[in-house]
């Protein structure tokens, strides 16, 4: 990697994700206008395994799903401090490993706190 | 191009793009195609950190908030019951609070934009601060206590979720 870096080296990357979409839009208006059509009202309920689909399907749902997205997402944060930790792992030496470990040290608190409280368990 | 390099067309293009999906955000009726549209906006302003050169910064707002922060605003969709027939009626006097805050809001970041054109900045794109490696040098050497403080910051977040999600807790 060279220590000079402009914006335009992700040129590519912006290509390859315009191409990726244009692809997308391209097919999914070409079969939109090229495919038949012949809507009945079967074709068109939504599939529930073969059984007849009832009632509302915005119903309030657990608050289990949410702890477990929260706890996903505040361990998601912890990692991406680790990057640049990575990148100048050697530079850094042993201080950088002192600092990194006292910040999961930190976390691992509350990854206890997590394990003690059950927090992640379904079925309570 | 008119006179325009490909940055400038760029951010032109970028600034349209997510100050349109911002707007549709707000004006959309569905709560998850307003999810949706802010998903686009946040892309849109990741493409902005590339302009300025901040490849890490980029990428981290594309996995952490278009990736995870999304999943935890449509879980909040999906726990409020949200159906059309009992949605809630909004008062005159909640329109006017929503009007004061979001006023209020404006004119905080109005005074903060406001000294903003004295600040020397480099010039566009050629700042190297926002790489990876320099990036932890910095936070590794500068600003290693709020570095530090995030991770009390985060186990304060996560304590937080477990006491307000465990219904009983020992």
């Amino acid at each position: 990697m060279g220590t000079q870096n402009a914006p335009i080296d992700y040129l590519p990357i912006v290509l390859m994700f315009v191409v990726a979409l244009g692809f997308v839009v391209t097919t999914m208006v070409a079969s939109h206008l090229l495919g038949p059509k012949r809507k009945t009202k079967i074709k068109l309920d939504s599939f529930e395994c073969g059984i007849e689909g009832q009632g509302n399907a915005r119903l309030p749902f657990s608050i289990k799903y949410f702890l477990v997205a929260i706890l996903f997402v505040l361990f998601d944060v912890e990692v991406i401090f680790m990057y640049p930790w990575a990148v100048n792992f050697k530079e850094l030496g042993m201080v950088g490993v002192m600092e990194v470990f006292t910040f999961v040290a930190l976390l691992l608190v509350g990854f206890y706190y997590m394990l003690s409280k059950r927090a992640l368990k379904w079925e309570e | 191009m008119l006179g325009y390099t490909i940055t400038q067309w760029l951010f032109g293009i970028l600034s349209f793009l997510s100050i349109m999906f911002g707007l549709m955000v707000v004006f959309s009726r569905n709560p998850v195609s307003s999810v949706l549209y802010l998903i686009l906006t946040f892309f849109c302003i990741a493409g902005h950190y590339l302009l300025m050169n901040a490849q890490f910064l980029a990428v981290v707002h594309i996995v952490v908030y278009a990736g995870a922060i999304m999943v935890l605003f449509l879980f909040v969709i999906m726990l409020m019951n949200l159906n059309e027939d009992q949605e809630p009626q909004r008062t005159w006097l909640t329109k006017i609070i929503a009007a004061v805050a979001g006023g209020l809001m404006l004119f905080v970041m109005v005074g903060s934009l406001k000294g903003s054109e004295q600040l020397q900045l480099q010039s566009y794109g050629a700042s190297q601060v926002g790489l990876v490696k320099n990036l932890g040098k910095v936070l590794f050497h500068d600003f290693l206590f709020p570095f530090e403080i995030a991770s009390v910051l985060l186990l304060a977040a996560m304590v937080g979720a477990i006491m307000i999600g465990k219904r009983d807790i020992k």
